[in-house]
């Protein structure tokens, strides 16, 4: 199952080989990463997706996530509400004839055209996984020239159902 | 040409030098109370060793011949006294050459703060002389791992080190500090700061609701044990545990790592449990209703298969590191906290006693037909029968370290430990050669103490070049080789696994070890037969100097009984003869 789980960390060298690390030598799958600073100095936020098998692989990995001398909380949110978005730039083939075209199918994803060559279009877009996947399935006839993706970063909503609680590893809640 | 030895070397007199990098290196040592420290030199680590030879009051350095000797030795060290050991190496081959120990100290535990040199700032990165990628080397076999970057953050970043080191779950720290860090005068004051470390707070005090439900779970058990595991010794809860053992009459069995925890002559104790344990322990592991478990990780040692591991047990678990809690086994008690901590509330909690008197019968029959057992023709030397020779020779007072393999399992079966932090052992990682420069480590620790290093044959070539440092320090230390004159362990197993296709597992050229002791002006004495050890062995292991004791024993003898790879705790092969 696919798992979303943020870590807030000290910004500081190793961190992130840290992690990683012991992600590939407990055998975890890291779909994406994505890492960024916040709003306090010295403190960054990791974002993952990862494959877990079950329940208790996911503990664990949370625990061990937890266990690191410069993480300081932990979470698995994919059971909250939360914001989750990715960036995706696609460059796709485009002549001339079939801009206007393109443009019709950018418009509903409220992506937009960043830059326009004679024969290609790079098109950034934003949203949900599902939404960048709905979305290249609609340009892959075109052609993807190229394509980068950010990674899912992800936040809790300000306002949370009560029925989804219970699910953070930051404090040992026996 | 014998060397005389020569204890401490003659200090020049040192003209007044500026304050350098490396001095505050020696001042935050002095501030963590470090007094021994274990190392080698080299071109990174230079400035350092010039710090300390002008260091007031001197440390204690033990210069080994191999870091690999020296990281053993601080993990021996750390083991008996509890207090971190200190390594110092220089950079490249001198921190790869530590990589042993310091995977063997994560794995079981040990307090080590470990300083590795590192080239200068301007050159890392660029694959300059002895250069090696020491952080991104240790980051998956510390428990942290810093490089210093400024010179004004080696007091904070030591203090830290020894900090995160010692307390919750005890674990190795390396610190890697650049040629110039250390060898530069120093310019600015470092600000005197308090440790913040918001991410590393260990959980001391048990939740009471689990200590509720556990003494509940203990009042309603029929089959209720306890297994002792090496968080016991790391907590200093021995006399908690007794106690605790005591109150309910629980039968107590050890991992390999916890013996000592509780006493092994003590009639509540069923032996060490796991691959090679007895039969009373494991069959108390797999038919209890119960498990307490404090202070082990349920290694795969010890559970053998995990279907057939306690299959009708509630288990609880004890343990200070909540990522071990549920790791191997699901767990309906767990416990995050200090094992004293917990053992103290046990011990005192208001309970009812449970009813298990059928229960320590049952398991006290199976203690008294089916004891470990082994043949001893008179003509040969007997490995077990050796052990319980050192066990009588020394009232099972000694520290006995060891190695890995066939003579390990004979030792943690026969030497009967009474006491916690005599025992030094490479448990999870399993390392030949570790035993010898462990014992070193031991000794000094405890200079009052008898330190017994039994080793292997294979294991003690692995590192037998510090017998350097036991004539040099004139350190009382007696290794006693089990030798067999193969790599044991691995030879049993080719005869059960591998239709005695003894594959690079026999060892017939070997050093002679009399004359090799005698090189290092040792005494070193060969005993091959029963007469010979029990005419001599007492006098060589109470006499004051060092000795190494070639003990001669049957090559093709196995350690019984065992749990097959993949079988069951209940599927113990060799039980009786």
């Amino acid at each position: 199952m696919k798992r979303i789980i943020t870590a807030t960390v000290q910004n500081r060298s190793g961190v992130l080989n840290r992690i990683t690390g012991l992600m590939q030598k407990r055998q975890f799958n890291i779909d994406s990463i994505s890492v960024g600073k916040t709003e306090v100095e010295q403190i960054s936020r990791m974002t993952f997706v990862v494959e877990v098998e079950d329940m208790q692989k996911l503990e664990q990995l949370t625990k061990q996530l937890h266990k690191q001398i410069d993480v300081l909380k932990v979470a698995d949110i994919t059971d909250h509400a939360i914001v989750a978005r990715e960036l995706a730039l696609v460059k796709v083939v485009c002549p001339p004839a079939s801009r206007n075209e393109l443009q019709s199918i950018i418009a509903p994803f409220r992506a937009s055209a960043v830059d326009i060559s004679k024969d290609s279009m790079i098109v950034q877009v934003t949203g949900d996984s599902d939404k960048i996947e709905a979305f290249l399935e609609l340009v892959r006839p075109y052609g993807i020239k190229e394509l980068t993706r950010t990674g899912v970063t992800a936040f809790l909503r300000g306002h949370q159902p009560q029925a989804a609680d219970g699910n953070t590893y930051s404090l040992i809640t026996n | 040409m014998k060397v005389k030895a020569q204890a401490v070397q003659e200090r020049k007199p040192t003209a007044k030098v500026p304050k350098t990098g490396a001095d505050l290196f020696v001042e935050s040592l002095q501030a963590a109370g470090v007094d021994t420290i274990f190392g080698y030199p080299g071109g990174a680590v230079l400035p350092i060793y010039d710090a300390l030879y002008r260091a007031e009051p001197r440390f204690q350095h033990i210069l080994t011949r191999h870091e690999q000797g020296a990281i053993h030795a601080a993990e021996g060290y750390a083991r008996v006294s509890g207090k971190p050991g200190v390594v110092i190496a220089t950079s490249g081959p001198g921190a790869t050459n530590l990589i042993t120990g310091i995977a063997d100290a994560m794995m079981d535990s040990l307090p080590l703060v470990v300083f590795t040199g590192q080239v200068g700032r301007s050159v890392i990165g660029t694959d300059a002389f002895q250069e090696s990628d020491v952080m991104g080397i240790t980051t998956p076999i510390t428990k942290h791992n810093y490089q210093v970057q400024k010179q004004e953050d080696m007091p904070r970043i030591i203090k830290e080190a020894f900090y995160i080191a010692t307390t919750g779950r005890p674990g190795p720290v390396v610190i890697d500090i650049p040629k110039d860090i250390s060898g530069e005068v120093y310019q600015t004051a470092a600000a005197e700061e308090p440790i913040h470390l918001p991410g590393y707070q260990p959980t001391m005090k048990p939740n009471n609701n689990q200590i509720k439900k556990l003494i509940h779970a203990i009042s309603t058990a029929k089959r209720p044990i306890l297994l002792t595991g090496a968080g016991i010794l790391h907590a200093k809860a021995s006399e908690e545990v007794r106690a605790f053992a005591k109150r309910f009459q629980l039968p107590v069995t050890s991992t390999l790592l916890g013996l000592g925890a509780f006493p092994a002559s003590d009639p509540q104790f069923l032996g060490m449990a796991g691959m090679h344990g007895t039969y009373a322990a494991n069959r108390g592991l797999y038919e209890c209703d119960l498990l307490i478990n404090v202070g082990a990780r349920f290694d795969d040692r010890l559970t053998g298969n995990l279907e057939h591991f306690a299959p009708q047990a509630i288990i609880a678990h004890i343990d200070i590191d909540p990522a071990e809690i549920g790791k191997i086994i699901p767990t309906s008690i767990p416990v995050v906290a200090d094992a004293k901590a917990a053992l103290q509330q046990l011990k005192t909690a208001e309970a009812e006693m449970p009813d298990t008197e059928t229960w320590r019968n049952h398991l006290q029959n199976y203690k008294e037909e089916y004891p470990l057992w082994y043949n001893n023709p008179a003509e040969d030397l007997i490995p077990q029968w050796v052990m319980k020779a050192v066990h009588k020779a020394t009232d099972g007072n000694a520290i006995i370290t060891t190695d890995v393999g066939q003579h390990q399992m004979w030792t943690a079966q026969y030497y009967g430990f009474d006491r916690p932090n005599r025992w030094v052992t490479s448990g999870g990682l399993g390392t030949m050669g570790f035993g010898f420069p462990a014992a070193i480590g031991a000794q000094l620790a405890c200079p009052e103490s008898k330190v017994i290093s039994v080793v292997g044959d294979g294991g003690f070539q692995m590192t037998m070049q510090e017998l350097s440092v036991l004539q040099e320090r004139k350190l009382p230390v007696k290794v006693l080789i089990v030798n067999n004159q193969s790599l044991g362990m691995v030879r049993q197993w080719q005869e059960f696994f591998y239709q005695e296709r003894y594959s690079e597992s026999l060892l017939n050229i070997q050093p002679d070890f009399v004359k090799l002791a005698d090189s290092y002006d040792i005494k070193g004495v060969r005993l091959e037969t029963q007469e010979q050890l029990v005419a001599e062995l007492p006098s060589l292991l109470q006499s004051d100097e060092p000795v190494v004791i070639d003990c001669r024993v049957l090559r093709q003898e196995n350690v019984f009984p065992m749990i097959a790879p993949g079988k069951g705790l209940h599927e113990m092969i060799g039980v009786s003869r």
